[in-house]
């Protein structure tokens, strides 16, 4: 059986593992973003917390992600389910890039366009929404488009603790020993990156002050 | 207030002090004392390094005094809300510092914007303000990248003007400029003060430029006041560094010997 027929004859599994992996993605993606810009830009304004929480950040990202898996696994409410443990396990990984790039991002603002935005009166929110962010947020964007794209390959490791996605294709067929299970569940994973990597690429690219 | 705020100058440094972070062996200006006058063009000159930007940077507090006092239309600069103080500071830089993301017209109705004039206010007055500083009405869609290095300079100007501040910081604002666009530049700026009589602190290292524009200039060097004289007086000045600065810019056009 060629890898196209088994994908054809398992189509409803191969969706719906897809949809899982979108899913674990998606939401983990959302969170680090909704902490990780935050952070980054917290750390814009209070340069102690600076190296604490980058350092923290870069320690998440050198722990093995099948060991960060089995770390998080006696935590309460978060171990009860293999899908809370691998969106939170996700979510920890996507947050140096984005809190990385806030910081470029917004360090990187021409600092004559923050001093005569400053000197003319506005006020920090000001300043923050209306100079920061709009011209660091192609730099946000980029940050983004990394986190994600690791993102989609880590959650096929989610599959080993139960949390579903993708990977249960590639560690059943790694069991099974039959490559073409391992890619019904590689290339699907392959090409969401893929378009991840370029849809944002766009937007990156839309959204950077020229 | 004793006296009414017309009489007394708009600025006044009273024995003031900048150190970085409070660092004595890091003092950028000693001692400062100061007045200028409503209406007039005071010119800060001195080289890099002399303090000027730093003394402009401590009237719409972007800096804070680390000793002595500082006072604007009568009030320590302490004691004014920052932000209201800033909003009715002009204030324009060297490398202009408009707004990449904003055309023309959102970078000149910045301030109006901010301090929530309604929509057809800040429209009328964008259009004034770039007839005021000679800017070409279909420049009012464009971004910043997309004018002269001139234009740039107007859309500054006619930015700091916009909510007709009475008081204008000008940070060698024509400092990037060539020269044919320079002295445009400058005498335009003479022609709009003549009919606006704002009060302006106008830092530059250009004596030809100081002794056309300033109604007094203030001589600095090293983070200190030297001294503070008309043009008319600087030009007989006996003051050792008037006459260097003096000789610096006499103009001979000699090519030196040994070349072409």
């Amino acid at each position: 059986m060629n890898l196209w027929q088994f994908m054809l004859q398992n189509h409803t599994e191969v969706l719906e593992l897809t949809l899982e992996h979108l899913w674990l993605v998606g939401i983990s993606s959302l969170f680090a973003v909704l902490i990780g810009i935050p952070l980054g830009i917290l750390i814009t304004r209070w340069l102690a917390l600076n190296k604490p929480i980058l350092g923290s950040a870069n320690i998440i990202q050198t722990i093995p992600s099948l060991a960060l898996f089995g770390f998080l696994l006696p935590a309460p409410w978060i171990g009860a389910r293999a899908d809370r443990l691998a969106i939170l396990a996700l979510t920890l990984y996507a947050l140096l890039p984005l809190i990385r790039n806030t910081y470029a991002g917004i360090k990187g603002v021409d600092r004559s366009v923050v001093e005569a935005g400053r000197g003319m009166g506005m006020t920090n929110r000001q300043l923050l929404f209306q100079v920061e962010l709009p011209l660091a947020l192609g730099v946000i964007i980029a940050g983004v488009r990394v986190a994600t794209v690791i993102s989609v390959g880590l959650a096929t490791i989610a599959a080993a603790i139960g949390a579903g996605g993708l990977g249960e294709y590639i560690f059943r067929g790694l069991a099974m020993v039959n490559n073409q299970v391992i890619l019904a569940g590689a290339i699907p994973a392959a090409a969401m990156a893929l378009l991840a990597d370029v849809s944002l690429g766009w937007l990156e690219k839309r959204l950077s002050p020229r | 207030m004793n006296d009414s705020p017309d009489t007394r100058p708009a600025i006044e440094f009273r024995n003031v002090s900048y150190r970085i972070d409070g660092d004595a062996d890091r003092e950028l200006l000693h001692h400062l004392t100061l007045d200028v006058q409503r209406g007039e063009t005071l010119v800060l000159l001195g080289r890099s390094g002399s303090g000027k930007t730093t003394t402009l940077k401590l009237i719409n507090r972007l800096l804070v005094p680390s000793e002595g006092e500082l006072r604007v239309e009568a009030r320590s600069t302490s004691e004014w809300d920052v932000i209201r103080l800033r909003r009715m500071i002009g204030y324009v830089i060297q490398e202009v510092g408009l707004f990449p993301h904003y055309t023309v017209e959102r970078n000149i109705g910045l301030v109006p914007k901010i301090e929530n004039w309604p929509v057809n206010r800040i429209n009328e007055r964008v259009q004034e303000l770039m007839k005021l500083v000679g800017l070409d009405h279909e420049t009012a869609s464009r971004y910043p990248r997309e004018l002269s290095g001139g234009q740039r300079q107007r859309v500054g100007v006619a930015r700091a003007l916009a909510a007709d501040p009475p008081i204008l910081l000008m940070d060698e604002p024509f400092g990037a400029l060539d020269p044919i666009t320079r002295a445009e530049l400058q005498h335009e700026f003479l022609d709009l003060q003549k009919r606006l009589l704002k009060t302006v602190v106008f830092v530059t290292h250009d004596l030809r430029e100081a002794l056309l524009l300033g109604t007094r200039i203030a001589l600095m060097e090293a983070g200190h006041l030297i001294t503070v004289q008309t043009p008319e007086e600087f030009l007989t000045s006996t003051e050792p560094l008037a006459i260097a600065y003096r000789s610096a810019f006499e103009t001979t056009f000699d090519i030196p010997r040994g070349r072409s």
